[in-house]
């Protein structure tokens, strides 16, 4: 009986061509207001790398060989990749589940929920990879990009999105309100953007620390793997980092589908 | 109304962990009938909607819509009925036409044929000056119509209308009760459910009446009141004396107190209580037809609209 229960929530689902139709109205929704959408990931990068890279940057030794600056650049292009499908699965999709009512509107046509959850995690990626696009462009005109590999970080940010969108989506099917949502954000979301290598070195934290961003963490290992594309530096830990990345999105992309199932047909 | 069945429930049941939402309910639904599912909120009636557009599975019994059954090809299914639920679940960033394009995408309508066929819908609904205008912006009426329009972008040829006027003022409640009449006319099929007597009295030709998950008499509405709550209903003020000498006068007739009023049901033909209230006088006495609202109130014991 509780390995059936196990089996139910890693059921591969039955998946069509009509995902993109769920991916279509969200892409549709947000170029309406496509203004507002394109300013933050366009100026936040701006204050980060002027404030704490010139600013703090000037106090702060070289990280891993980098100035101050080179260092987090590659950083908070993965933290948007985080930040974006994170949200956007979390707070964006509760409001289209619970508040809207767009998934049981949608489930009354030929399209399924398991296409609907689907269509809503490929929406998170394409977030993901719209807004680090636009870091990146502002980390690269800051002069901060030194090798051609970084035209590899945005299919990164579509694998990156995913996971975190698939992250999320287990949060929103289990979530009981939409203020809960500040348990993942504060618990989960925040310790990752302070202890992935974002703004400091790993190595300089305590090794019990080290250990479980290494195992737990995932914007450590997309961290990881941006600032080797950015930089064109690379070693053999990259392989352990981008394995991570390629287990655990299937991993939570079926989990977060059957939760939602289990959430929305009872 | 044709003999074909197009919808056919036995022993349907739904239980939610332990409680039974849809208890053991057989109905059957022909091509071209409009067809109403009656009760208070709570009794089952959305339940049963959400089986037969296949997005809830059933807990057990058979459910089959045109022959094909919910449980195995709800694609198919859904591709032939059109949902206007109960909530308001409309696209509110888009406007009024481009929900009715976007939902047209869902059933893989060309975007030719959607554009052509929500303009037309808009008309049908009266909406055709507001297909610019952003949802916020709508009367409820006004997102009942549209509700309606958008059920029926495919062309379906089962139309479930799950509380269609719930809410709504009389105006725009006759309004939609005249599109319904006019696809029926169609040749669409209706499944509707309400908690308005009048509703289903004046659309449904055959009516289910359902509480606590099971149904509880099926008929036409006229045959149900017949049967149950007589031709007309004398409704008196309370009172213990008045109370004791009806119950000698009509000694076989149900009496039902309700608040301060004692509501009298009998079998006698039309006339019977004229002829008493010519006889003796009661204070705020009255003779009504009966209607829906009293079968239900005889056969539960309870007001509908509670």
């Amino acid at each position: 009986m509780r390995t059936k229960v196990v089996a139910s929530y890693f059921q591969v689902p039955e998946l069509s061509y009509r995902i993109w139709r769920v991916w279509r109205r969200n892409l549709e929704v947000f170029m309406k207001t496509y203004r507002v959408n394109f300013f933050p990931p366009l100026l936040e990068p701006i204050f980060y790398l002027v404030g704490l890279g010139f600013g703090l940057g000037g106090f702060v030794q070289p990280q891993e060989g980098l100035p101050y600056i080179a260092f987090i650049a590659p950083a908070l292009v993965a933290i948007s990749m985080m930040f974006s499908s994170f949200f956007e699965c979390t707070y964006a999709s509760f409001v289209r589940m619970y508040y809207q009512k767009t998934f049981g509107a949608i489930i009354a046509t030929p399209v399924s929920l398991e296409e609907v959850i689907a269509g809503e995690l490929l929406w998170g990626a394409t977030k993901s990879l719209i807004n680090s696009t636009i870091v990146l462009g502002v980390v690269f005109a800051f002069g901060l990009v030194s090798s051609p590999l970084f035209l590899l970080i945005p299919p990164l940010a579509f694998l990156v999105g995913l996971l975190f969108s698939a992250m999320a989506m287990c949060f929103t099917a289990i979530t009981p309100n939409i203020d809960s949502f500040n348990y993942p954000s504060f618990l989960f979301i925040t310790p990752m953007f302070i202890l992935s290598g974002t703004f400091f070195s790993t190595h300089n934290l305590p090794e019990a620390v080290q250990i479980v961003s290494k195992l737990f963490l995932p914007l450590y290992h997309v961290v990881a793997l941006t600032r080797a594309l950015t930089i064109g530096r690379f070693t053999t830990n990259l392989l352990f980092n981008l394995s991570w990345i390629l287990v655990a999105t299937p991993f939570f992309f079926i989990l977060s589908i059957n939760l939602m199932k289990r959430r929305l047909i009872r | 109304m044709s003999s074909e069945v197009l919808i056919k429930a036995e022993g349907l049941t739904k239980k939610f962990e332990d409680f039974t939402a849809v208890d053991q309910i057989s109905f059957q639904v022909y091509r071209g009938e409009c067809f109403g599912f009656l009760g208070p909120n709570g009794a089952g009636k959305t339940t049963t909607m959400q089986m037969v557009q296949c997005v809830l599975p059933l807990t057990s019994g058979s459910l089959s819509v045109s022959g094909m059954d919910v449980t195995r090809e709800g694609r198919e299914i859904k591709k032939m009925i059109g949902v206007a639920s109960q909530e308001d679940n409309l696209d509110p960033d888009f406007t009024v036409l481009h929900n009715l394009i976007v939902y047209a995408r869902y059933f893989d309508i060309p975007k030719a044929q959607a554009q052509k066929r929500a303009e037309e819908l808009l008309k049908f609904v009266q909406l055709g000056d507001k297909r610019d205008v952003i949802i916020d912006q709508l009367s409820a009426g006004m997102k009942r119509r549209l509700i309606l329009a958008r059920s029926l972008i495919n062309e379906p040829q089962i139309l479930i209308l799950d509380e269609p006027t719930t809410g709504l003022d009389p105006q725009a409640r006759h309004l939609i009760w005249d599109k319904i009449r006019s696809l029926q006319k169609q040749g669409v099929t209706i499944v509707l459910t309400t908690h308005y007597m009048e509703e289903a009295a004046q659309l449904c030709e055959r009516t289910v009446i359902m509480d606590y998950g099971k149904i509880i008499e099926e008929g036409r509405p006229l045959d149900l009141v017949k049967k149950h709550a007589g031709e007309e209903v004398l409704e008196v003020a309370w009172d213990e004396e008045v109370l004791k000498f009806l119950k000698d006068t009509f000694p076989e007739a149900k009496l039902e107190i309700l608040g301060d009023r004692i509501q009298v049901f009998t079998n006698h033909t039309r006339g019977v209580f004229t002829e008493i209230l010519n006889k003796y006088s009661f204070r705020s006495a009255m003779i009504r037809d009966a209607n829906l609202e009293d079968v239900f109130l005889k056969l539960t014991g309870r007001r509908l609209k509670e």
